[in-house]
C-alpha cells in the first residue's frame, strides 16, 4: 500500500513528460543590428514606402525615356484605343496615348506633394514657433489659423484658385495656404510641451539667451513630429491636386496630371474604363507610398514607440 | 557677513486664466510669503507634500519666472527685479538640479555639449582646449570616464544621467545648487550614491545647497537645517536635530510620524491627518493648517499665526508658526521633547 503511493505520483510524472510538447526555445538571442542597415531591417514600412516613392521619383524624372510619346500629341483618328502593344494603356478621346500622359502626370504630383509639404512645414515652423515664444503673438494668429481651419482645406483651395489663372505654382500656393495652419498648430504644441522641459529651465539657469535656446533646445526637438506630418500632408497635396485638376480647378489642361487625365476619362468610364483607370491606380500608389513612409517615420522617431524587446 | 541668499517674503500667484478673451478668473496662491536663508556652505532642506509649493520656491530663485512680490537677494545683490541681460552673469551663481534625470538632458545634444553649454555661456574657458579640460574634469568630479563625453544621454542609465545633470550645474561653478527633488526619482542604492556625490561636491567646492524633497529619512542625513512648507507658507525652520527631535509645529510631527521606522517589528504612534490639503486657489483663514490639525483651536481659525521661536525649542534658531507656543506648557501638547531622534542616526 505504501509503496503504491509512493510510486503512483512518479509514473504519473514520467507520462506527463512524455506527453509535453518539447519546450521552445527560450528567447532566441536578439542581436540589435547597427547602422542604416540595421536601421532600414528594422523599419520595413519606411522601406516599402520610400522604395515605391523612389520608383515613382524615378518615373517622374525618366519620364521622356521610358518609351514615352508626346503625352500631349493629338491623333483624332486612333481615338479610344483599347490597351495595346502600341499603346500600353490605350488612348484617351483625343488619341494621346495614355502611357505617357500618366507618366508625365507624376511629374506634377510629385512636384505639388513634395513642395507644398516643404513649404508649409517651414512657414508652419516658423509661425508656429512664434506663437509657441510670443505670448501676445500667440492669441492673435492662432484665432487667424482657427478661422483658416473652420474652412475645409479643399473648399479654401478651390476658393484661392478661383481668384487666379490655373498653374502649377498657383496650385502649390494654394493648397499650401491650406494647409499651413494644420502645421502651426503642431509646431506650437510641440514647442509649448518643450518650454516647459527641465532641460529648458536647465538652459536658462546656465544663462543661455532665447534665441539660442530656441535653435538649440527647441528646434531640434520639433523636427521629428515635422517630418512625419511633413509626409501626411505631401500625401493630402497630391490628393487636393487631383481633385482641383479634376473639377478643373487646378493645373490647366494643357499639361498632363492625373486630375486632368481623370476628368478627361470621366465621360466615358462606362465604356472606357481604362483612361480613368491608369491614373487613378498611379495615384493610390504614390499616396499610399507616402503615407507608408510617414508611418514608418513616426514609429522610427518617436522614442515612446521604440520598438525594443 | 551677509547670507548667500536672503529671501523675503516672496510670493507667487499663479494666474487662472478662463474664458473666451483670457482673462484671469483667479490665482493659485503656490507661494503666499515665504521667507529664509542660505549661508554659504549650508544645506537647506525644504520639505513638505506635493503641491505646497516647493519647486516653485527653487524656480523663483533661478528666476525661471518673474515672482509675485517679495525680495531674493544673493549675497546683498537684488536679483528679482533685474532685467535679463543684468541677471545673466548673476545666473552662474545658482544653478539647478532636477527630479527626472530623463527630462532634464536635451536628448539631442552629447554629453560634451551639455556640459559645454554654461562655460561657453559665461566665458569661464580660455579657449578649446581649456574647454575640452574643464568638461573632462566635470566627467571626474561625478564620477563618470572622461570619454563618454561623446556618448547621447539616451545610452546613460538614471543615476549616470543625474551624475550628468549634476556636472552641468557644476560647470558654471555655482556657489549655490537647488536640487528641485534631485534624488526622488532614483531607486535606493542610486539614491545614496546621488547623494553621497552630492555631499563630497559640498565639502570640496563649499557649495551651498538647497535641498527640496518630501523624503524625510534623506533630508535627516544630508541637511543642516530644515524648512517645513505647508500650502505655499513656510510654518516651521529648524537645525536638523532640533526638527527632528522636538518638533514645534503640529504639521511637522504628523510628517515625522509617517517616516517608516527602518527596525522590523518598531512600532511609531502615527498622526493621521483627516481630509485633503485645501486648494492653494482659495487656501483657508487664519492658520492655513487649522482644517487638519489635531490640536486646532479658536484662535487658529481667525488669526494667522507668524513665525517665532518657541520657548521650548531645543536648538537656537528653531522657529515655528503656530499658536500653541502662546499658551502654557501644560495645554501645550509640542511643549516636550517626544524623545530622541526619530530616525535611529
Amino acid at each position: 500500500m505504501a509503496s503504491a503511493t509512493v510510486v503512483a505520483p512518479a509514473a504519473l510524472t514520467s507520462r506527463d513528460v512524455a506527453a509535453a510538447p518539447p519546450m521552445p526555445d527560450v528567447l532566441p538571442p536578439v542581436k540589435p543590428r547597427r547602422g542604416f542597415l540595421g536601421f532600414l531591417r528594422r523599419n520595413p514600412t519606411i522601406v516599402a514606402g520610400a522604395g515605391l516613392l523612389l520608383v515613382m521619383l524615378a518615373i517622374a524624372i525618366f519620364a521622356p525615356l521610358l518609351f514615352t510619346t508626346d503625352p500631349t500629341a493629338l491623333a483624332p483618328a486612333r481615338r479610344t484605343r483599347e490597351p495595346s502593344a502600341m499603346y500600353w494603356f490605350g488612348t484617351d478621346m483625343l488619341g494621346r496615348d495614355v502611357y505617357s500622359r500618366v507618366l508625365y502626370g507624376t511629374r506634377v504630383s510629385l512636384l505639388v506633394g513634395f513642395s507644398v509639404a516643404l513649404l508649409s512645414s517651414v512657414i508652419g515652423l516658423t509661425i508656429g514657433l512664434i506663437s509657441g515664444f510670443v505670448r501676445w503673438a500667440d492669441s492673435i494668429i492662432m484665432r487667424i489659423m482657427d478661422g483658416m481651419m473652420s474652412i475645409p482645406p479643399i473648399l479654401l483651395a478651390i476658393a484661392l484658385m478661383a481668384l487666379t489663372r490655373g498653374s502649377v505654382q498657383n496650385v502649390i500656393i494654394a493648397i499650401t495656404i491650406a494647409e499651413i495652419p494644420r502645421v502651426s498648430r503642431l509646431v506650437r504644441g510641440v514647442v509649448l510641451s518643450l518650454r516647459e522641459q527641465p532641460y529648458v529651465d536647465a538652459a536658462v539657469a546656465a544663462g543661455t539667451r532665447t534665441p539660442v535656446i530656441i535653435w538649440r533646445h527647441i528646434l531640434p526637438n520639433t523636427l521629428a513630429p515635422i517630418t512625419v506630418q511633413a509626409t501626411y500632408i505631401c500625401a493630402s497635396a497630391m490628393i487636393v491636386e487631383a481633385i482641383l485638376s479634376f473639377i478643373g480647378a487646378g493645373t490647366p489642361p494643357i499639361i498632363p496630371s492625373w486630375g486632368n487625365i481623370m476628368a478627361e476619362g470621366r465621360a466615358l468610364w462606362q465604356v472606357k474604363p481604362y483612361i480613368v483607370f491608369f491614373p487613378a491606380i498611379f495615384l493610390s500608389i504614390t499616396v499610399l507610398a507616402v503615407n507608408l513612409l510617414g508611418d514608418g517615420l513616426r514609429d522610427a522617431l518617436d522614442p515612446r514607440m521604440a520598438k525594443r524587446l | 557677513m551677509t547670507a548667500l541668499l536672503e529671501v523675503t517674503e516672496l510670493k507667487k500667484h499663479f494666474p487662472i486664466r478662463g474664458g473666451f478673451f483670457g482673462g484671469t478668473t483667479g490665482h493659485v496662491y503656490a507661494v503666499d510669503g515665504i521667507s529664509f536663508h542660505i549661508e554659504r556652505g549650508e544645506t537647506l532642506a525644504l520639505v513638505g507634500e506635493s503641491g505646497c509649493g516647493k519647486s516653485t520656491v527653487g524656480k523663483a530663485i533661478l528666476r525661471l519666472f518673474d515672482i509675485t512680490a517679495g525680495q531674493v537677494v544673493l549675497d546683498g545683490k537684488r536679483i528679482d527685479d533685474m532685467t535679463a541681460a543684468t541677471l545673466r552673469p548673476l545666473r552662474r551663481r545658482v544653478q539647478v538640479v532636477f527630479q527626472d534625470p530623463f527630462s532634464s538632458l536635451n536628448p539631442r545634444m552629447r554629453v560634451r555639449d551639455i556640459l559645454a553649454e554654461p562655460i561657453r555661456n559665461f566665458g569661464l574657458a580660455r579657449d578649446a582646449r581649456d574647454l575640452e579640460e574643464r568638461v573632462a574634469k566635470l566627467m571626474d568630479t561625478v564620477r563618470l570616464p572622461r570619454d563618454a563625453v561623446n556618448r547621447w544621454p539616451h545610452e546613460f542609465s538614471g543615476g549616470q544621467r543625474q551624475r550628468i545633470g549634476i556636472a552641468r550645474a557644476l560647470a558654471a561653478e555655482p556657489d549655490l545648487i537647488v536640487c528641485d527633488e534631485a534624488v526622488s526619482a532614483l531607486d535606493v542604492s542610486v539614491k545614496a550614491q546621488i547623494v553621497n556625490l552630492l555631499q563630497d561636491l559640498q565639502q570640496e567646492l563649499g557649495l551651498a545647497l538647497l535641498f527640496i524633497s518630501h523624503d524625510l529619512a534623506i533630508v535627516e542625513h544630508m541637511t543642516h537645517r530644515v524648512a517645513v512648507m505647508y500650502l505655499g507658507k513656510i510654518v516651521e525652520v529648524a537645525p536638523k536635530r532640533s526638527l527632528f527631535a522636538a518638533p514645534k509645529h503640529p504639521y511637522t510631527e504628523a510628517l515625522l510620524s509617517a517616516v517608516p521606522v527602518p527596525m522590523p517589528g518598531a512600532q511609531r504612534e502615527r498622526i493621521i491627518l483627516r481630509g485633503d490639503v485645501p486648494s492653494p486657489i482659495n487656501p483657508p483663514k487664519g492658520c492655513r493648517f487649522h482644517t487638519r490639525c489635531p490640536y486646532v483651536f479658536d484662535r487658529c481659525r481667525t488669526e494667522e499665526p507668524k513665525l517665532a521661536a518657541p520657548r521650548t525649542a531645543m536648538a537656537p534658531g528653531h522657529v515655528a508658526a503656530c499658536h500653541l507656543h502662546d499658551r502654557p506648557d501644560s495645554e501645550n501638547p509640542l511643549a516636550v521633547a517626544k524623545g530622541e531622534a526619530v530616525i535611529p542616526v
